[in-house]
């Protein structure tokens, strides 16, 4: 198949694998829609209990039957599964598209675009296999959903690389910034809905929607797992992997040019999270904004700086 | 609980030693290291938003020019040299004050604890976070035994663990996961090496840069480059007296499809002679492949065209045959380039323009355009002036400005301003009777002389912190006890754990370590788990 060809095809598998995204998206919402309406359901630490000893299940005991799962727990499978197929289709548009151009295919803001999007909702499905955290759904495809729709327009055709970026250094240098960018991802993702929950948890006002999600202390400690994975990946592929390949491109390891600058500041940032999860009075809710405030200096090292950075990273030399 | 934080509340009037020990508490405490990493991500942002001098210093200037009034005031706080600024540096050096403060009692604290043994069982065990009670027949040395098999962990990263017996009762207390401080303390030290090696790096580094035209050569002295900037304590005459002549350049750009003009090969080859009179060997520089020589690099970091203009003054001799570098704006390599002809006689004469690789006829018929970044249809389009170049009037001159103050443009009969426009071979005159030959093109190649020292330190520091790093996330310390006492019925087992980094999962670990503990004794796992009670985590 001729390099046209297979762009073609590339273009058509990530046009579909947004649509179908966009469907897990839509499931996941009504999935939420349905948990909203249920009035108020039973809740672990709620202090009225139903009946002495009946289990405190976290579905609403309102569903009639109790062994067929309730509609948002079938809304919410439907919408991971969803996310798979949509998944592998990115999957196969990102890696044909790198055959198209006969290269690994991130070298230009389309190519970020796609394989962000690809990372990320890899390592949301294999979480949500190892930690359950289907309950994620909605915000990881929303989000997927916006990357890929930026990415669309900053299409680019398939081509080859300007010299700069022929490196192995620039495989590894973006392969773990996208990784550590996924975990980042589901760590923010997660500490928001921390957030949340734990503010009704406080005041008593835990409704429908809220019970979806599991108790704000698992919450917490998801979105630290994932943020202390994907520190030592940002520490390598943000600052080890880049500078190695600026000093062989630049001729130095180290400029304070834009990105340079934001990869350090989102590594500051999440080293003060880390730092905060082992500071008194800092713990919780401090440092769950933290993560935020990094996951926003995150985004920004990995769009912002090239919208208008002027930096040497914005490909136009 | 009382923790560090709250004995250093505020001070009563204290002596100043108290007064200055209380405050070096305060620096290094967790909450201050916390305090000065956001502080140094904020004080990181400005160098972003406004162009460095270090990273652009052509930048630098056009913002001066576009914001006259902000800028002084900007220049003024650093707002041009953020990283090199006194309030950054201040920021990040009293984070290492902080952090060197911080990890060396830890260190003495870790290094004692290395030796130390686990600790006694606490009396209540069962308020551990998690515990449980079992009755069994087997003699208290047996499940000590038994406990002792269970705890003691792969041979690899054995636990710790320490069994006390006397009579009708034992006690196995067991303790692993020291790797833990261990990597925190070495991610740490690693951070102190990383700025160091960068500090050294940039002290005794310099960084140069030159334009080097086809067919011609470099020697790496201070008045070659045309840019040059070194740490504070570099010495010119530490320079490597390497020399090379550059014997080709190579461009090539993609011609058809999509990316028709990207570029697509950047490659500068010669001979380089390592010290004056040592034989010279060959080198090959490419984009991201650069030539290294006694721990300084060259790289290959920009390219351009050359034209060779030859002229001869309006008396007839030639004044000037050489190449010219003109320097490229844009992706099709549309470059501007000043010619400076000082020896020319009656007067002085200098010419300044463009170049353009690919020239194609705009609509307006002079504004014409290069289309493509390869020399296809190369035309060089020129403004001359006449008087005194003012280069010998002490103040460096860039090769690249044309100085007009005392030089007049000169005009064609009907007083136009006389436009030159030469295609290779072409020749034209001036008015004044001087005239300027396109006889040659030639490329140059722009080389990024650059030595860091100590490179590998910040290299091997930063990787070895990575690995610190990655086993102080993973590795969980937990301190395990088994207390068994002979009782009417039987053994009576408490179990309990405690983790001193809070983790979810200890109440299944525990479970698990009742089931293999069942094992051990022989005993149907159900006797282990009957009594257990778990003691709610949150
Ligand atoms: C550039 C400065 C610093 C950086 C980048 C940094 C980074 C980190 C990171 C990423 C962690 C998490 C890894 C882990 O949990 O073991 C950590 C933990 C820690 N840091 Fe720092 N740190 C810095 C300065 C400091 C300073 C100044 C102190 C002294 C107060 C300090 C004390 C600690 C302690 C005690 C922990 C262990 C927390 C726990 O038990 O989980 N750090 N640091």
């Amino acid at each position: 198949m001729s390099p046209e060809t297979l762009a073609q095809v590339s273009n058509y598998a990530v046009a579909s694998a947004t649509v179908v995204i966009a469907l897990a998206f839509l499931a996941h919402m009504a999935e939420w829609g349905f948990a909203r309406k249920v009035d108020q359901p039973v809740e672990e630490e709620a202090t009225v209990t139903v009946g002495a000893g009946a289990p405190a299940a976290r579905q609403s005991t309102a569903a009639a039957d109790d062994d067929a799962p309730s509609r948002p727990d079938l809304l919410s499978s439907v919408g991971v599964s969803l996310t798979g197929l949509g998944t592998v289709l990115l999957l196969v548009g990102f890696v044909v598209r790198g055959f198209a151009a006969d290269r690994v295919p991130w070298g230009n803001m389309y190519e970020f675009g796609i394989g962000g999007a690809a990372f990320a909702l890899v390592v949301y499905l294999v979480l949500v296999r190892v930690q359950a955290i289907q309950w994620l759904g909605g915000i990881v495809t929303g989000f997927a959903l916006v990357v890929l729709g930026m990415a669309m327009s900053t299409y680019v055709p398939a081509g080859p690389l300007v010299p700069a970026l022929h490196s192995y250094w620039l495989v590894i240098h973006v392969a773990a910034v996208m990784l550590a960018g996924a975990f980042f991802l589901v760590g923010a993702a997660s500490s928001l809905l921390f957030l949340i929950r734990h503010r009704a948890e406080e005041r008593g006002t835990v409704g429908g929607l809220l019970s979806r999600f599991p108790h704000s202390a698992v919450m917490d400690q998801i979105a630290y797992r994932t943020n202390a994975v994907a520190f030592p990946l940002w520490t390598f592929g943000a600052l080890i992997a880049g500078s190695i390949w600026a000093h062989y491109a630049w001729g130095r390891y180290w400029g304070w040019d834009p990105k340079e600058v934001w990869a350090f500041i989102t590594w500051v940032v999440y080293a003060g999270y880390l730092h905060a999860r082992a500071t008194r009075g800092w713990k919780g809710r401090r440092a769950a904004i933290i993560a935020l405030v990094g996951f926003l200096t995150f985004l920004f090292s990995y769009y912002g700086v090239n919208l208008f950075g002027s930096g040497l990273h914005s490909y136009a030399t | 609980m009382s923790s560090r934080e709250r004995e250093g509340g505020p001070a009563p009037a204290l002596g100043s030693r108290e007064f200055g020990r209380w405050i070096w508490r305060q620096l290094t405490s967790m909450r201050t290291a916390l305090l000065l990493l956001l502080l140094l991500a904020i004080a990181a942002v400005p160098g972003s938003v406004v162009p460095q001098r270090g990273v652009d210093a052509r930048a630098v200037e056009a913002y001066m020019t576009r914001n006259p009034t902000l800028s002084p005031w900007l220049d003024r706080f650093g707002f041009f040299d953020v990283y090199t600024s006194p309030w950054f540096s201040a920021i990040y050096l009293l984070l290492m004050v902080s952090l060197i403060g911080c990890i060396l009692p830890r260190t003495r604290v870790y290094l004692k604890a290395l030796r130390a043994r686990p600790p006694k069982a606490p009396k209540r065990l069962e308020r551990l976070p998690a515990s449980a009670t079992f009755t069994v027949d087997a003699s208290p040395a047996e499940v000590a035994s038994a406990a002792r098999d269970v705890l003691r962990g792969p041979r690899f990263l054995p636990a710790r663990v320490d069994v006390v017996e006397d009579g009708d009762s034992s006690e196995v207390r067991v303790e692993k996961g020291y790797l833990r401080e261990l990597g925190n303390l070495v991610f740490h030290v690693s951070i102190v090496l990383v700025l160091i090696g960068v500090a050294g790096g940039a002290l005794f580094g310099y960084r140069g840069a030159a334009i080097v035209t086809q067919g011609s050569g470099f020697a790496n002295v201070l008045t070659q480059y045309d840019e040059f900037a070194s740490g504070a304590l570099f010495d010119p005459d530490d320079l490597p007296p390497f020399s090379l002549q550059l014997d080709e350049v190579q461009a090539r750009f993609w011609t058809d499809g999509p990316q028709r003009g990207a570029p697509r090969l950047f490659r500068a080859a010669g001979t380089v002679e390592t010290e004056p009179g040592a034989d010279p060997q060959p080198f090959e520089i490419r984009v991201n492949q650069p030539l290294g020589v006694d721990g300084t690099s060259v790289f290959l970091v920009g390219q351009g065209y050359a034209p060779v203009l030859r002229v001869t003054d309006p008396e007839g001799n030639v004044v000037f045959d050489d190449a010219v570098p003109f320097l490229p704006q844009d992706g099709t390599y549309t470059s501007n380039g000043v010619v400076q002809v000082p020896d020319a006689e009656p007067q002085q004469l200098g010419f300044q323009g463009f170049f353009l690789p690919t020239a194609v006829v705009g609509e307006d018929e002079d504004a014409s355009v290069s289309i493509f970044p390869g020399a296809v249809n190369p035309i060089i389009g020129l403004f001359a002036f006449e008087g005194d170049l003012g280069l010998d009037d002490g103040t460096p001159q860039s090769v690249f400005i044309l100085d007009k103050t005392n030089l007049t443009q000169i005009l064609d009969e009907d007083g136009e301003n006389f436009r030159i426009s030469l295609s290779p071979g072409q020749e034209a005159e001036l008015p004044n009777g001087a005239t300027i030959e396109f006889a040659d093109l030639r490329l140059f190649a722009r080389f990024q002389v650059a030595s860091t020292p100590l490179v590998e330190l910040p290299l091997v520091a930063i990787s070895v912190g990575i690995l610190g790093l990655v086993l102080s996330l993973v590795v969980r310390p937990r301190r395990t006890w088994v207390r068994s006492r002979r009782g009417s019925a039987g053994t009576v087992v408490e179990v309990a754990a405690l983790d001193r980094v809070p983790r979810d999962d200890l109440p299944d670990d525990l479970d698990d370590l009742l089931e293999r503990l069942a094992d051990a004794l022989g005993v149907p796992a159900s006797v282990t788990r009957s009594e257990h009670e778990e003691n709610d985590q949150s």
